[in-house]
């Protein structure tokens, strides 16, 4: 054991066989563990009780519409990429009750929710995943308006991110900015290597709470060739990314190209299924249940994660704003691409892939992209912007 | 504003103290806080969310004087489930309130100018908090002009109210239909036909538009064609609303999120919109 | 006595036109006025003078059977009334009611066809004029016909 405690950005090493003690260090300071773990044949996120829940020993072969577990020749603890699920389903619940409401003569009450916040902490999160919470931070606490669910979650998070020790099939954090490296807002990130039959973590340190986990587990300060070999093992797996987005000028691309011809040529492939904004990890959209009772006497308000590719999305009396198929495929697109920088002052895509891989027909935003931008460059106006 | 929200989700609970019948379908209500409290301060052009008790929850625009905000006053017409349910509450029936929501009319930047505005049908609805708010204070706007249209005289909203604007207040009320009906005298004609001899200074003017989008694109047409500049000209638009509190994306128009950055915008910032299909 | 040549050359349907017409057209031009009530004009009367209204409302009407008169459309002040005096068979489709007392200038169409058919260019000019007020009296009437205000714009249902 240490007897001087690393500061943040220091790095140390945490032998493989010492993983379980962040377990039960974490359990112990009231955390509950969520990570990785397989089920139903995919690799999802859901509580952890141990380290034999982590899908050791598993990678994932990812493609288009296609999503596949392989056993791997090694006991990688996280050798595989992003799965369906996306952190966002802990910081902001898919159905969650916001009142209750009875019924008493010709008035009502209302009695809001006196909820139990989690404690969590995310055990394996990829840098594309932490920068999609920072993205969706923006989007739930702002200064007029803040969502207190997420918010009560997100103030007791804790985060023990992963440096990706390979690029998934469809993934593409470096033409986004966001990975494969986590450069902050972790407590510890965590680079796996294996090798000559040695097999540990170099880990860094990222904020007080990082410092206060390694106090009971141990640890022994990294060298230099530690470090590098964990730089090497991110570099390697930044050269290898599936997908590759130019992102020049892409709010203004898109805007201008509204009606392009492409929008069309996806609106025949497109399903709207609706899968791309279940697995997008910044997709925040929601409806509002109001339900009641077969009696009557008793109302309640549901929040549910929408999405904009439903008809009843955008239902004013009359009709939908968007009823095409082409209309809804351009929104969710220009949403996340363009307009999400006006809204937000970031891109609203991470490069996780994972909308790539879920989509049925295997449709590629990296792809519609090309298809738009490279139609203004060619000399035929074949595929024009038509007005 | 410091008046402080409470959390933006939770309903407040308010009495009707009067229902209005008002045309064929429309109805206001007038509200009270059901426990005698403070109603917020809100700005023209602004609205609320009104909850009826396990059915749902609608914007609607605030239609009172902003100057006098009790009781808080909605005009709503009765076009789906929840508006449906809305008519058949009586006097004493309590509803959820939430709010008030959006962004406002310029009445400030209209002040030492012409004013201009531009209603059809229920739209005159988010413009009436304008017209008591000009009325009001007299002296700070130039020539004022109500133009509205309406589907026949007997959809005319507020009719007693344009009579009574046009023998007291100094503003100039052109009112016209699109099919005439009975003994009706008045125009007949499309609300855009009264604008090129509307009395206003097209080079001193903040119009002010709301009813169907149709009706809109027409109606700044026709005002650009006067000589208004395009950044004195706001609408008001309309949008699926679920929170309005910009968080479950119900409502966006391109980048706009029309609870926040909307309802009221200035014509030039949705100009590439408005004739845009399916945006 | 005030001729009527500048309030011609001022009005937006004579604007642009050469002095020589101007003159000519004042020459077909007087001043009128009607009070409530009055109709101007019949149905399928003969078509051969428009009026360029100064002041005041005038509705096209059309008699349905068992319905009474019914107002299509009310002119007022700006407003050109009236074309048929340049289109066969030169008979007015509507009646014109005065609805509020009403001045306006009365333009002799009958005199203006004919010295449009003799110079062609005064008869373009006429009717580039003419077209322009029916385009956006087609225009008004389209949006109408949408019945935007209604639940079903378009008829859709």
């Amino acid at each position: 054991m240490n007897t001087t405690l690393p500061k943040i950005h220091d790095r140390v090493v945490v032998d493989r066989d010492h993983l379980q003690d962040l377990f039960v260090t974490l359990a112990n300071k009231g955390y509950q563990v969520v990570g990785p773990t397989i089920r139903d044949h995919a690799i999802v996120y859901d509580t952890l009780t141990s380290v034999a829940d982590l899908p050791i020993g598993y990678t994932d072969e990812q493609n288009g519409g296609t999503y596949r577990l392989k056993k791997r020749a090694d006991q990688a603890v996280f050798g595989y990429a992003v799965g369906p699920h996306s952190w966002k389903k802990f910081l902001f619940p898919p159905v969650k009750r916001l009142w209750q409401a009875k019924r008493e003569g010709n008035s009502f009450e209302v009695i809001p929710e006196n909820d139990e916040v989690p404690r969590f902490a995310f055990l394996g999160a990829r840098s594309c995943e932490l920068h999609a919470i920072s993205i969706q931070d923006k989007v739930f606490m702002r200064t007029e308006y803040t969502d207190p669910t997420y918010q009560s979650r997100r103030k007791n998070l804790c985060i023990i991110a992963i440096n990706c020790g390979q690029a998934g099939g469809t993934c593409f954090c470096t033409s986004m900015g966001t990975g494969p490296k986590a450069t902050s807002d972790f407590d510890l990130a965590l680079t796996e290597v294996m090798g000559n039959d040695l097999h540990y973590f170099v880990v860094e340190v990222g904020s007080q709470l990082g410092t206060e986990l390694l106090e009971t587990i141990p640890h022994r300060e990294a060298s230099l060739d530690d470090i590098q070999l964990a730089e090497d093992i991110v570099a390697n797996t930044a050269e290898h990314m599936g997908r590759s987005m130019d992102t020049t000028g892409i709010k203004d691309l898109l805007y201008r190209n509204l009606d392009h011809q492409r929008w069309d040529d996806v609106a025949s492939r497109c399903l709207t299924c609706s899968n791309c904004t279940m697995v997008c990890p910044t997709c925040f959209c929601t409806t509002v249940e109001d339900v009641t009772d077969l009696t009557g006497e008793h109302a309640e308000r549901w929040r549910k994660w929408d999405s904009c590719f439903t008809m009843d999305f955008s239902y004013i009396y009359g009709g939908s704003i968007r009823a095409s198929t082409k209309s809804r495929y351009r929104q969710w697109m220009t949403h996340k691409l363009a307009s999400w920088i006006d809204q937000f002052g970031t891109s609203g895509c991470v490069g996780c892939g994972r909308c790539i891989t879920w989509c049925p027909v295997g449709i590629d935003i990296t792809e519609e992209v090309r298809a738009i931008r490279e139609s203004e460059s060619t000399p035929t106006k074949a595929a024009k912007e038509q007005n | 504003m410091t008046f402080t929200l409470p959390e933006p989700m939770l309903p407040q609970l308010y009495r009707i103290q009067h229902v209005r019948r008002e045309i064929p379908d429309t109805f206001t209500l007038e509200l009270e806080p059901k426990d005698g409290g403070e109603i917020p301060p809100f700005g023209t052009g602004q609205f609320n969310m009104l909850y009826v008790f396990g059915v749902g929850e609608i914007p609607i625009s605030i239609s009172g004087d902003p100057a006098k905000r009790r009781p808080l006053v909605h005009t709503t017409r009765a076009v789906g489930t929840v508006s449906m349910a809305m008519r058949e509450l009586k006097t004493d029936d309590v509803i959820g309130v939430r709010g008030p929501f959006g962004s406002q009319w310029p009445i400030k930047q209209a002040e030492g100018k012409d004013v201009v505005i531009a209603a059809g049908g229920i739209g005159l609805a988010p413009l009436r908090s304008v017209m008591y708010h000009i009325s009001s204070q007299r002296e700070k706007y130039g020539k004022t002009v109500l133009l509205y249209g309406a589907r026949t005289p007997t959809d005319i909203l507020y009719r007693r109210e344009l009579e009574n604007w046009r023998a007291h207040f100094d503003l100039e009320i052109y009112v016209t239909v699109d099919r005439a009906t009975g003994s009706w005298r008045g125009s007949v004609g499309v609300v855009t036909q009264l604008i090129p001899r509307a009395p206003f200074d097209p080079k001193n003017t903040i119009a002010m538009v709301c009813g169907p989008e149709v009706m809109m694109r027409f109606t700044v047409v026709e005002l650009e064609k006067r000589g208004v500049a395009l950044e004195n000209i706001y609408l008001s638009m309309e949008r699926n609303m679920k929170c309005a509190i910009g968080m479950c994306g119900h409502c966006q128009y391109g980048p706009n999120f029309v609870c926040k950055d909307g309802p009221v915008f200035q014509y030039s910032q949705i100009q590439g919109l408005l004739s845009k299909w399916e945006v | 006595m005030q001729t009527l040549e500048p309030i011609l050359a001022e009005h937006p349907f004579f604007k642009g036109l050469k002095p020589e017409y101007l003159q000519l057209i004042t020459g077909c031009a007087s001043n009128v006025r009607f009070d409530t009530g009055t109709y101007i004009f019949r149905e399928d009367e003969e078509a051969s003078q428009f009026y360029l209204i100064r002041q005041g409302k005038v509705a096209l009407e059309i008699f349905a059977a068992q319905h009474g008169p019914i107002t299509i459309e009310t002119i007022e002040a700006g407003e050109v009334l009236g074309w048929s005096w340049i289109f066969p068979p030169y008979r007015w489709h509507f009646s014109g009611r005065v609805f509020e007392p009403t001045r306006a200038i009365a333009l002799d169409g009958k005199c203006l066809r004919a010295k449009g058919e003799a110079d062609h260019d005064l008869g373009y000019e006429l009717m580039k004029r003419v077209a322009q007020i029916m385009m956006e009296r087609l225009q008004a009437t389209r949006i109408r016909l949408l019945d935007m205000y209604g639940d079903n714009p378009g008829g859709r249902l």
